[in-house]
């Protein structure tokens, strides 16, 4: 079982975001930075579906700037086996970034490739299909079930409160949705291993893309609260604004 | 290339086959589109759904279906075979969607194979000269980014983003007749979650617990509201982890993101990865017995009070409201 899993490195869910000075990405300033939470539900469940097989391995890559070996290294950490890094100090659109990872996995096997449902900056939910588009492969977004059987991937996802069950051929794209997987820690152990696995550096191959970013803001503040008596009239003057001001009941 | 073509996801209830709830608000938005480049609203509906109603109240002016089996359920492949036939018959400047999951999939997955722009999650859609644009929140709605294409391009629309508005019209239908092509993914088993369940992000109205509730059973104290109000439930990851509730109902950063009319929010204590989730709600309603609970610097009304005693007066008054 051969599993190529790409990772974002992203700013942490922490972050208070403040716009930067070009007015079209964040200010940096002191940021924290991790993997993106569904990237590292699927590293963990390519981890485990491998130990299950028995053989294989876990390739993990990464579009992303210099700084990223970090994130590289702590999957290599969780147990992937290498990693792959394409240095690109800027943001990038969706075409380009998956012209970016197709390049950077180009020439290698692989049963599975694995995303996260959506990276949590750009939150587009859209790498991994455009990858299976570009690639000719069949793709399933928002699993939260994965397992092999003769040779096929089964893989669960919950639309509209059911969950379909689908039996898919390999290789294929499957996106990890939360439920997936539970990341693991890396151990002293796991992270003393990683400084010995390979890490390579592989070429950016640009594109262009059509999707243009012409700038971010912050959105809009709130209103004052207005505070509700925890009372039998409270309830009954909240229920009133609820329906005649705001028009919602 | 001044049409606009809509995808509309098709619900299988005990009923047949229906529209989702957001097709009136895809609808909305793409007759906008069509208005502004002075074209026509062409919609393509799959797997058997009634094309009446929605369709022609909201504005679209010609309706193309693609039935038979293999487009009757969520498959990628098949629909975006349609969606792709659709689209050479109609050539479209726009192709907008609901970002569901079937829809956001489909979407990058179309877009990356036309090599057209991709506007995935939007919650606003213009046109400004010759140009598309849209808004859409990044970094779990801590920013907007306006984004443009002076191309084609593919958008998907946020639940509950756009108010439906009418442009009634008489489309005629169409039969598109599709080659599903080989199915390297197959349906082997549907379960179905026990009764049918308002999906989360297109509802209108959520009543989402925490850890504040104190233990699962009394969990009833959200569900009796929210079967007041008509609601969905949701969750924060608190009571999700602790294995109170499924995975779905969870609203957040690794949840799912809603943008309901009304929110309540109980014994939720407004970790920033939940606001992420929830913060572009119209109206949020907190209960928290912290004064201090940072859900309170979002919410429009704020309840300083035990969810033991405030629920169950909260239900009681809606009940009495809602009846009167
Ligand atoms: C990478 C990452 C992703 C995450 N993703 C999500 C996500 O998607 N969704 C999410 O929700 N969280 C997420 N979290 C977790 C988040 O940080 C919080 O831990 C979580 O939201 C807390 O849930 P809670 O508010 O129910 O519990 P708590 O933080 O324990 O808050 C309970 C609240 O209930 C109040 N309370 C207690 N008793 C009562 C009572 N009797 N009556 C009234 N109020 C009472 C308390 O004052 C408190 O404010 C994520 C965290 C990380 C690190
Ligand atoms: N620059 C990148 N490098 C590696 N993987 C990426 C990159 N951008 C996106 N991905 C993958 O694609 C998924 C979806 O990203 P997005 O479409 O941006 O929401 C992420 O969870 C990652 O698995």
């Amino acid at each position: 079982m051969k599993i190529i899993v790409c990772i974002k490195r992203v700013v942490d869910t922490e972050t208070r975001v403040k716009i930067g000075p070009d007015g079209k990405g964040i200010d940096l300033g002191g940021v924290q930075f991790a993997t993106a939470p569904y990237d590292e539900m699927a590293v963990e469940k390519a981890i485990q579906l491998r130990d299950g097989a028995g053989e294989g391995s876990v390739t993990v890559v990464t579009v992303g700037p210099a700084a990223a070996t970090k994130e590289l290294r702590t999957a290599l950490a969780m147990g992937a086996d290498e990693a792959l890094h394409a240095v690109c100090e800027d943001a990038l659109g969706p075409h380009a970034t998956t012209t970016a990872l197709q390049g950077a996995i180009a020439g290698r096997e692989y049963d599975l490739l694995l995303c996260g449902k959506q990276a949590t900056d750009e939150d587009d939910a859209a790498i991994g299909p455009m990858l299976a588009a570009a690639l000719d492969i069949p793709c399933v977004a928002f699993a939260h079930g994965l397992a092999i059987e003769d040779g096929k991937a089964v893989v669960e996802r919950e639309i509209d409160g059911e969950t379909e069950i689908l039996e898919v051929d390999l290789p294929a794209v499957v996106t990890a949705q939360k439920g997936l997987a539970e990341p693991r820690y890396p151990g002293l152990k796991g992270i003393m291993a990683a400084k010995k696995k390979p890490l390579a550096g592989v070429d950016l191959v640009t594109g262009d893309d059509p999707t243009e970013l012409v700038g971010l803001d912050l959105p809009p503040e709130r209103g004052e609260m207005v505070q509700i008596e925890p009372t039998a009239d409270g309830m009954r003057s909240l229920l009133e604004s609820l329906r005649n001001e705001k028009k919602v009941l | 290339m001044a049409d606009v073509l809509i995808y509309l996801e098709t619900a299988h209830g005990a009923d047949g086959a229906v529209l989702k709830k957001p097709a009136a608000e895809v609808a909305t938005a793409g007759r906008a589109i069509a208005d502004a480049l002075g074209g026509r609203l062409v919609a393509l509906v799959t797997g058997g759904a009634a094309p009446e109603g929605v369709l022609g109240r909201h504005g679209v002016d010609h309706v193309y279906t693609v039935d038979g089996e293999a487009f009757g359920r969520h498959l990628l492949a098949p629909q975006a075979a349609a969606l792709q036939a659709a689209i050479a018959a109609t050539e479209p400047r726009a192709v907008v969607m609901a970002a569901s999951v079937l829809g956001k999939e489909l979407g990058a997955f179309v877009a990356g194979r036309l090599g057209w722009a991709l506007m995935s999650d939007v919650v606003q859609t213009a046109v400004d000269g010759d140009r598309l644009t849209a808004v859409k929140p990044k970094y779990a709605g801590k920013a907007l980014a306006r984004l443009a294409a002076a191309g084609p391009a593919v958008i998907s629309l946020r639940p509950n983003a756009v108010q439906p508005q009418e442009s009634p019209r008489e489309p005629a239908t169409e039969a598109l007749e599709v080659d599903a092509g080989a199915a390297r993914v197959r349906l082997r088993e549907v379960v179905a979650a026990g009764e049918k369940k308002l999906e989360l992000t297109e509802a209108d109205t959520i009543v989402a617990g925490g850890r504040g509730l104190g233990t699962p059973e009394n969990w009833t104290l959200i569900t009796d509201l929210a079967a007041v109000l008509g609601a969905a439930n949701g969750a924060s990851r608190a009571v999700v982890d602790a294995g109170w509730r499924p995975h779905a109902e969870q609203v957040g950063q690794t949840g799912k993101t809603v943008s309901p009319k009304l929110y309540v929010a109980a014994g939720i204590s407004g970790a920033i990865q939940h606001l992420a989730g929830m913060s572009s709600s119209k109206v949020i309603v907190a209960v928290n017995k912290d004064a201090e609970a940072p859900i309170f610097k979002v919410a429009d009304y704020g309840i300083v009070g035990d969810v033991n005693e405030v629920l169950p007066m909260l239900t009681e008054a809606a009940r009495a409201f809602l009846a009167g």
